[in-house]
C-alpha cells in the first residue's frame, strides 16, 4: 500500500526528489503502518522481555570478560586443559554433524520418496531427539555402550570401546541433533520438481548421473544448514555427554562441562573467559545458519517457482 | 533388467538405502527408547512404583511442573507479542531482533545458566544488593525460572512469526476498519486463526522447560528435594549407581516425550488439514 503511494508520487514527480516528497511519503507510511493496533504495546513487550531475559545477562557477560581483557581472556582459552576440551568439543561434533549430514539424507530422502509400512510413525519419531530430556538420552546412551550393555557387550570384544571415551561424545552428540538435516531437507526434496529429473533421464543420463548432477546440487544448501544447525547445537551440549563421556581432562571433557568445573572451583574469571569465547562462536555460527537459509530460499526461488 | 521408472533408483538401491536409514534410527532412536523402559523395569513393576513414589522423585516431579507452569504464560505472552510486531508491522532492525529471538537455540546452555550466576551470584553484579535484602535467585526456584524461561522462550515465537506472516493482515484490517476493538480482533480474529500454531509451540515449549539440564544445573545448586527437578534428579540417582530409580525417573521424561511428539503430530495433522480447506475455498476464485 504504501510502497504503491510512494512509487506513484515518484513516477509522477521524477525530477523532484525534495525533502517535501519524502517527507510524504514518510507520513503515508506511518498512517498505513497504524491501520492495526497493538505495534507500540507489542514491539515494547517484545524489547523489554528480550532486554531483561537476553540482553542484560549477555552484557553482565560481556562486562564481566572486559576485567579481563582480550588477551587473558585468549591466555585461558588456549591454556593446555582448555585448548584440549575445545579440541574435543569441535572435533566429536564435527563428526557427530557429519554422520547426520549422511543419514540425515538417505533419512529425509527415504521418507519423502519411498513407501514403506510404518513410515508415517517414523517420521513422528524423528523428533524424538527434541522431545527427549538430554539427561535421559545421556543415562540411556551410556548404559547402552557401557560394557555389559546391549550394544557394548558385542562392540567391546571387537576392540570398539564406546562408553567413557571420546568416541562416546560422538554417539550421544549424533543422537541429538540427528532431527536437524532431517527436518531442514525434508521440505526441499518435497519441492523438487520430478520433471527436471524425467528431463535428465530422457536426455540419457543415468539415476546416478541425475542425484549427483540436479538433485544434490538442489539439495546441498539445506544440507549445509542443517549440518550447520547440527554443529552448533552439538557445540553447547551438556547434558548427554556427561554421563557417556567419562570427563577426563584433556581426553574427554568438553567446553561446557570445564566451564562448570571452573565454577564449582570458583574460578568465577575463568568460566567467564570460556564462556565468553563459546558466546562468540555461537554468534558466528547463528549468522553463518542466517547466510545458508537465504541462500536456501533464493535458491529455491530461481529453481521452481512454477509449484501452483 | 527390471522396469524401473526414470525418476527412481534401481530396486537395490532402494533396498540398500532403506536398509541404512531404518538401521540408523533403529540403533539411535527405537533402541534407547526400548533401554529406557526395559532399564526402569529390570527389577519388575514392584521396584518400579516404588521408586516412582519415592519423596524425593515425588518433589522433584513437582518442581518440574511448577516451573513449566510458570514459564509458560510468560513465554505465550512474548511469542504472542514478538510474532505480532514481527509479522504484521515494519521496523527498523527486524532481522536483529530476530537473531535475538533465536540466540537461545545457539548459545550452550552452561552459558545460559552461567550468566544469570553472573548476575545474581553471590558475587555477581546484584549478588551483594541481593543478599543484603535476603532475596535468594541462585540456587532457588527464581534462578531456576529465569534459566528455565531463557532456554525456551524462543519456540513460541519462531513459530508463530512465519504463520503471521504467511496470513498476511487483511482480516485483521477489516475487523477494525469494521469497528473492532484492538481486543475483540484479537480474539476474534487473530486467536482462532494461529490457535494450532499456538499450541503446538507451547508443546515444543514445554517439552523444553520439562527436560532442561544443563542451564537449571548450573544455577540450582542440587538442593535435595528443594531445588531438584526431574532431569537434576535422574542424575543425582544415576550417579548413586540407583539405576532402578534413575530409570524409573527417566521413564516418567520418555513418557512425556512420546506424549509430546503425539500431540505435536496431531496438531500438524490438523493444521494441514486446515490448511488443506482453506485452500479448497480459495481456489475457484483464484483460478
Amino acid at each position: 500500500m504504501r510502497g504503491k503511494l510512494c512509487k506513484k508520487i515518484n513516477r509522477k514527480y521524477p525530477n523532484h526528489q525534495n525533502r517535501f516528497q519524502i517527507s510524504l511519503c514518510n507520513l503515508m507510511s506511518i498512517k498505513s503502518r497504524r491501520v492495526l493496533p497493538g505495534f507500540g504495546l507489542a514491539l515494547g513487550y517484545t524489547l523489554a522481555y528480550l532486554s531483561l531475559l537476553i540482553l542484560l545477562p549477555l552484557g553482565g557477560l560481556i562486562l564481566k570478560a572486559s576485567e579481563l581483557g582480550f588477551g587473558q581472556i585468549l591466555d585461558i582459552a588456549l591454556g593446555e586443559r582448555s585448548l584440549a576440551a575445545f579440541r574435543v568439543t569441535f572435533v566429536a561434533s564435527f563428526l557427530a554433524a557429519g554422520v547426520n549430514a549422511l543419514f540425515g539424507l538417505i533419512v529425509a530422502w527415504m521418507l519423502v520418496r519411498y513407501t514403506f509400512p510404518g513410515k508415517r510413525l517414523v517420521d513422528a519419531l524423528v523428533d524424538l531427539p527434541f522431545a527427549l530430556p538430554t539427561a535421559v538420552a545421556g543415562i540411556t546412551l551410556a548404559t547402552l555402550y557401557a560394557g555389559n550393555g546391549w550394544l557394548g557387550r558385542y562392540l567391546e570384544p571387537l576392540g570398539f570401546k564406546v562408553a567413557y571415551t571420546p568416541a562416546g561424545i560422538v554417539v550421544a552428540l549424533t543422537f541429538i541433533t540427528l532431527p536437524f538435516v532431517v527436518r531442514t531437507l525434508q521440505p526441499v526434496i518435497e519441492d523438487i520438481e520430478t520433471e527436471v529429473e524425467e528431463a535428465a533421464a530422457s536426455l540419457g543420463a543415468s539415476r546416478f548421473q541425475t542425484f549427483g548432477r540436479i538433485i544434490f546440487p538442489a539439495l546441498l544448501p539445506a544440507l549445509l544448514t542443517g549440518f550447520t544447525l547440527a554443529f552448533a547445537r552439538a557445540l553447547g551440549e551438556f547434558g548427554s555427554v556427561i554421563f557417556i563421556a567419562g570427563n577426563l581432562p584433556l581426553v574427554s571433557e568438553i567446553v561446557p562441562l570445564l566451564i562448570i568445573a571452573k565454577l564449582e572451583q570458583y574460578d568465577v574469571l575463568g568460566a567467564t573467559a570460556l564462556a565468553v569465547v563459546m558466546l562468540a562462536i555461537s554468534f558466528g555460527l547463528l549468522l553463518t545458519i542466517n547466510l545458508l537459509q537465504w541462500w536456501t530460499a533464493n535458491r529455491h526461488k530461481n529453481a521452481g517457482g512454477g509449484k501452483p | 533388467m527390471k522396469s524401473t521408472r526414470a525418476t527412481e533408483e534401481p530396486a537395490w538401491v532402494r533396498r540398500a538405502l532403506l536398509t541404512a536409514g531404518l538401521g540408523f534410527l533403529f540403533f539411535f532412536l527405537v533402541l534407547p527408547l526400548a533401554a529406557v523402559f526395559t532399564e526402569a523395569l529390570a527389577q519388575g513393576w514392584g521396584l518400579y512404583a516404588a521408586a516412582l513414589k519415592e519423596p524425593e522423585t515425588l518433589s522433584a516431579i513437582g518442581l518440574t511442573v511448577l516451573i513449566a507452569v510458570v514459564a509458560l504464560p510468560f513465554n505465550i505472552a512474548f511469542g504472542v507479542a514478538a510474532a505480532w510486531a514481527v509479522a504484521k508491522f515494519d521496523f527498523k532492525g527486524k532481522s536483529l531482533l530476530l537473531t535475538l529471538i533465536d540466540l537461545p537455540f545457539a548459545v550452550s546452555p552452561v552459558v545460559a545458566g552461567l550468566v544469570f550466576i553472573l548476575l545474581f551470584g553471590a558475587q555477581g553484579a546484584f549478588g551483594p544488593w541481593l543478599s543484603a535484602h535476603e532475596i535468594k535467585i541462585i540456587f532457588a526456584l527464581p534462578g531456576m525460572i529465569l534459566a528455565t524461561l531463557f532456554i525456551s522462550f524462543p519456540f513460541i515465537a519462531r513459530e508463530l512469526i512465519p504463520l503471521m506472516q504467511a496470513q498476511g493482515k487483511e482480516e485483521e484490517e477489516a475487523a477494525v476498519s469494521l469497528g473492532a476493538s484492538g481486543w475483540q480482533m484479537f480474539w476474534r480474529v487473530t486467536l482462532p486463526n494461529i490457535k494450532w500454531g499456538l499450541l503446538y509451540g507451547v508443546i515444543l515449549a514445554n517439552a523444553r522447560a520439562m527436560g532442561e539440564f544443563g542451564a537449571v544445573s548450573v544455577v540450582s545448586g542440587h538442593i535435595r528435594g528443594e531445588t531438584n527437578t526431574l532431569p537434576l534428579h535422574v542424575e543425582i540417582l544415576y550417579n548413586e549407581y540407583n539405576a532402578v530409580g534413575a530409570f524409573a525417573a527417566a521413564s516418567v521424561l520418555a513418557l512425556l516425550a512420546l506424549v509430546t511428539l503425539a500431540a505435536k503430530t496431531i496438531v500438524e495433522w490438523r493444521m494441514k488439514k486446515e490448511t488443506a480447506m482453506l485452500a479448497a475455498t480459495l481456489a475457484p476464485e483464484k483460478t
